[in-house]
This record gives structure tokens, sequence and C-alpha cells, in this order.
């Protein structure tokens, strides 16, 4: 069973395979768009632009660290380059030219990661993205978005690229649950409230956005009132959406497809203890590299599920 | 602004004052790399003076400008020196090289700067911002030219092989690479750290237009971004072998240091210097 389904959700698209189509979609409208690909198209979707418009992409074979570069220079010279790769040869393999070519002159240079997290499954740990966060939010400037839907990174993709600036955009392997079936009222910053409940807060992004209002589904039966927030955006953080939460929830989760550090508990944490100290429980990959194996079981062996949301929100609240 | 094919005699010249220049605002700063800046003079004098780039220093974003990318960017006071004599910014104002507040920085930072088409000081990534722009251009049949300056050291850095074969993929013919190679990086000899030293015939082999020259020498530099300018289909290098701290050597040799990396001179021999370049 996949997550959000206990919430009467469907299962989508992939979050890649959305950003690939408005990608495509945005190119008609925006003539200055261009994608830098390090020759995993077909994986991250680019390739739907590049089949629409081959001459405004280009494939620089498998060297990251000229692909962003080679970005840098588009944009410098009025382009708004498109870079996609896996998310951890992007972010990892390239820090330091994403660092020198895009955030430092603040180029207008949009940053997108694949295959996020541990969900790519039987391709193994070397291939998932799970410290790229951390690694984006560290750079001063960059916006920071990690949707958690079809819809949601559609209106993201549309976002980044409509707003002048640097951008990193997160999207996942496989297919999702649709947590906007109506479509996505998505605004850089603004965290969506989907469920509101007076006892704890769930804050996550990604694929466990699902698995929150799963848990607050069944925490619902309970007699626990959850609210969930959505926090595509990492980076600019919507701060006051969490103070609200702290001051009147009192306990908080935050459920990520990340690492335990640098993610999106990382800095919910350092923002609560900033403005209101309440007791916050994670819920992410851990402090380990994963393994391979399928998606469901990974995310089951490494404790990324509903249950294991719920779990964490009756710790949270028994610590209030 | 193209100026108006200046002699050799002229560039030269103009090369002198900018090896002045250098020589002032790093002692001035008490820190910096004016023996960098100073082999790669005659370059850069010849690209902003000797009719070879097109630009103006009041239109800093002209669409239509040349391009040029310090990819070494601690060589940036030869390029703060040459812009400054090129009319971008008050030559008083680049005394202040390095000093808190001032936008002349340590190394190039396109933010805080016009005219600078990229931050560097990481080395290894400006011939690929170069490439960025170059597609650019074609696409937009612009028509603009790119130049990118880059290290012998330098070219230790992968990702300027990855740039390599990715201009010769794309047939960059408006990008132009000069490597200034002055035999020196931090800890020694080029040739002793990591040695590429024959980069003509590794260059060539990725299929681009490649040239070996003095470059210390006027007459070489303009005749080598002559014939460069020529090709039209492929992109274009120049191995320019030059002598680090070229131009005041004789003051550097008494010292008995020919690497002087990222040395300023102290006041007492920059004087002896400004005055062999006034004789």
């Amino acid at each position: 069973m996949y997550a959000g389904k206990l919430s009467g959700l469907e299962l989508g698209k992939a979050t890649r395979d959305a950003f690939g189509e408005a990608l495509r979609d945005l190119g008609s409208e925006i003539s200055e768009l261009v994608t830098v690909d390090g020759d995993v198209g077909n994986s991250t979707r680019t390739e739907y632009f590049a089949k629409a418009y081959p001459e405004r992409a280009f494939n620089v074979g498998i060297a990251e660290s000229n692909m962003v570069g080679v970005a840098g220079g588009l944009a410098g010279s009025g382009k708004i380059p498109v870079v996609a790769s896996f998310a951890c040869f992007l972010l990892d393999n390239a820090f330091d030219q994403i660092r020198m070519a895009v955030a430092f002159p603040e180029m207008n240079v949009k940053l997108v990661g694949s295959h996020a997290g541990i969900s790519i499954g039987e391709d193994g740990p070397s291939q998932m993205g799970i410290e790229d966060v951390g690694l984006a939010c560290s750079l001063p400037g960059l916006t920071v978005v990690v949707p958690s839907d079809a819809a949601c990174t559609r209106a993201a993709t549309e976002a980044i690229i409509r707003n002048e600036g640097p951008a990193y955009l997160r999207v996942g392997r496989g297919k999702v649950a649709e947590v906007y079936p109506d479509g996505c009222n998505f605004e850089l910053g603004k965290a969506i409230q989907l469920r509101d409940g007076a006892d704890a807060t769930i804050i996550a992004n990604g694929l466990m956005v699902p698995a929150a209002l799963d848990a607050a589904t069944a925490l619902k039966e309970q007699g626990v009132n959850v609210r969930v927030l959505d926090m595509h955006t990492i980076k600019p953080l919507d701060r006051d959406a969490i103070q609200k939460a702290a001051e009147e929830t009192g306990a908080i989760v935050v459920a990520e497809e990340h690492l335990h550090h640098g993610g999106l508990g990382s800095v919910v944490c350092q923002a609560v203890c900033e403005m209101k100290p309440v007791p916050v429980e994670s819920v992410d990959v851990g402090d380990v590299y994963a393994e391979s194996g399928d998606p469901d079981g990974l995310l089951q062996k490494y404790g990324l599920t509903p249950d294991a949301v719920a779990d964490a929100v009756k710790r949270a609240i028994a610590r209030k | 602004m193209v100026a108006a094919a200046p002699s050799i005699d002229q560039l030269k010249e103009r090369a002198n004052a900018i090896r002045k220049l250098i020589v002032r605002i790093t002692t001035e700063a008490g820190s910096g790399h004016p023996s960098s800046s100073l082999s790669a003079t005659e370059v850069v004098t010849a690209l902003y003076f000797g009719g070879f780039m097109n630009y103006d220093p009041n239109q800093p974003k002209d669409p239509k400008r040349d391009r040029f990318i310090l990819s070494k960017g601690h060589a940036c006071p030869v390029l703060y020196s040459a812009m400054a004599e090129a009319g971008y910014f008050p030559t008083e104002e680049i005394m202040t090289l390095r000093k808190l507040g001032s936008p002349y920085e340590g190394h190039p930072n396109m933010k805080r700067l016009k005219g600078i088409e990229a931050s560097t000081g990481s080395l290894g990534q400006g011939l690929s911002i170069g490439i960025g722009h170059a597609l650019a251009s074609q696409m937009d049949n612009l028509g603009f030219n790119v130049f990118v300056m880059l290290g012998d050291g330098e070219m230790g850095e992968g990702q300027v092989w990855e740039a390599i074969s990715c201009a010769a993929k794309y047939k960059l013919g408006n990008l132009t690479a000069i490597i200034d190679q002055n035999g020196y990086q931090q800890t020694g000899a080029t040739s002793e750290v990591l040695d590429l030293t024959e980069f003509q015939p590794k260059i060539e082999a990725f299929g681009w237009h490649v040239q070996t020259i003095e470059g210390n020498d006027m007459e070489s530099v303009v005749a080598a971004l002559t014939a460069a300018a020529e090709v039209k289909d492929r992109p274009k290098a120049i191995v320019s072998k030059t002598r680090k701290g070229y131009g005041i050597l004789e003051v550097l040799e008494k010292e008995g240091d020919l690497n002087f990396h990222g040395k300023p001179l102290p006041p007492d021999l920059a004087e002896k210097a400004l005055a062999l370049l006034d004789s």
C-alpha cells in the first residue's frame, strides 16, 4: 500500500515526470529557457524539453562540474538554464561549481536534482541524493524547494523559473500519491496547511507529505488531532507557520526523506529554538547510508512510513 | 569601443603602465599576486587595447560586448589595472585593492564590480563559464567573442579538460582560451607539481586550433590573437609561455625566489621595481 491511500489519495505521477512536463510546457512561453544536461536527461525528464526544443538543450556529457559552469555562463548572457541531474551528482559532485558559478554570483540558474532519497530503490546508496538539501541550504541566496506531488511540482517548477535568482528543486523517481488532485495553490516560501489540529503539527515535505496525512488520519481515529503542513520550500523557510504551529499545537514532528542532519529537520529545529521552543521529533533516513532494495521495503526498513510518523507524534506529545 | 589598431610600441607602453599599477596596488594592499599578474600582462594588454575585444566601459552589460574571463582569478591585479586604464573606473580607486569595503577584492567578484564577467578564485572553472557565454552568443546570433585566461597550474583541474572536450563538441569558434604558462604554481615549478607542460598536442587532440607563443613578447601575442581571430570553425587556444614576474625579474632575482607566488613586493623592492619599469 502506498502512503496516502489511507487518506483517500490516488496514486499519481512521479514528481520528475511532472517537472519534465512543466519544463516542456514553459518552453513555448519562455524563450530564454535552456537545459544543460549531464547525460541523464532521459532519467531527469529534461528530455521532454530537449525533444521539443533541441536547439536549446545541451548535453555536455558525464561532466557535472563543467555542466554547472556552462549553466553559469549561459545565465551570465541572459539565458535561464535548467541544470538537471541525479541529486547526488548535481549537489555533491558539483558543489563548488554551484557555489562559484551560481550561488555566489547570484546567477539565474535552476538546479534540479532528481532521484532524490532512498526511494530510488534498487540502484542503491551511491545513487541516492540524501545530503542534497543540506548542501543546498548551506548556500546563501539559493531557494530550495522539495515538492510533494505532481501538481505541487508543476507549480514549483513554474515558480522557480519565473522567480529571478538561483534555485534548487528536488524531485523523486517513483510514483507518489496526489496530495493536490485539484491543483496546488503554490507560493514560494509559504507552507500549505493540509489538516488542522491542536495536539501536534507534522511538518513534512516530498513523499513524506502523504505519509504525514495517513499518520494524521490514523491518529484522528485514536482521538489525536494533528495539524499537517507541507513545507515545500525549505529556503526561504516559512518561519511564521512554524512559530504558529509551535505556539498553537505545542509539539512538532518533522518528516523528510533526507539524512538527519542538514535537511528540513535541522532548519525547523533551529527556527523552533529561536522562536518558541517545543518538543520536536524527527522522521528521516537517520545518520546512515541506506542500501539497495525495493523502494517500499527501503522506506519500511529505514522508518519512513505513516506508522513511524504517528509514533513520532505520540512521542512529541508525551514530551509536552 | 575598439581601439584603432595601436602600434606594438604603443601596446608595450600600455603594458608598462599596467605593470606599474600591478606593483603599486599589491604593495599598497600588502598582499596579492603581482608575479602571476605580471606574467599575463602582455596578453591582457593586447586583449583590451589591441583591438581584439569589443567593449564599452560605459555599457558593461551591452549584450554584444566581448567577454573576458580571468579563470586564474588570483591574477586580478592585472585585470583591475587594465580595466582602470580602459576607463571602467578611476585608477586611484584600485589602490583600495583587498581593503575592507573595496569592490577590488582579492579575487574577481562580478556582483561588486562592473565589467567582471565571472566570479573566480576557485581554479578550473572559468572555461566552463566561458562556454556558456559562447553558446549564448551563437544561439542569439550576437556575434560576440569570449576570451578565457587560465593558469598552467590550473590545468591540473579535471574540469578544464571537461570544458575542452565540451567546447570542441559545440565547435565554439567564438571561444579563445589563453593558457598563461608561467611555469610556477603555489609550491613550486609546475613541471614538478603536476607535469602537464605539453599543452599544444593535448589540446589539439581534442580538436582545437592551438598556437604556442612567447607570451611576454607583444609582437608574438598580437600575431597569435590575430591568427586566432581568423579561425571561426572551432575553439582556439593560445599556449602563452611567460615568466612569472616578467618586467621586474631583475628585482625578483635578487631575492633568489623566482616563484614569488602570492607575495607582494615590500615597499623598498617595489620602489626598485617601479624604477626598473621607468627605465
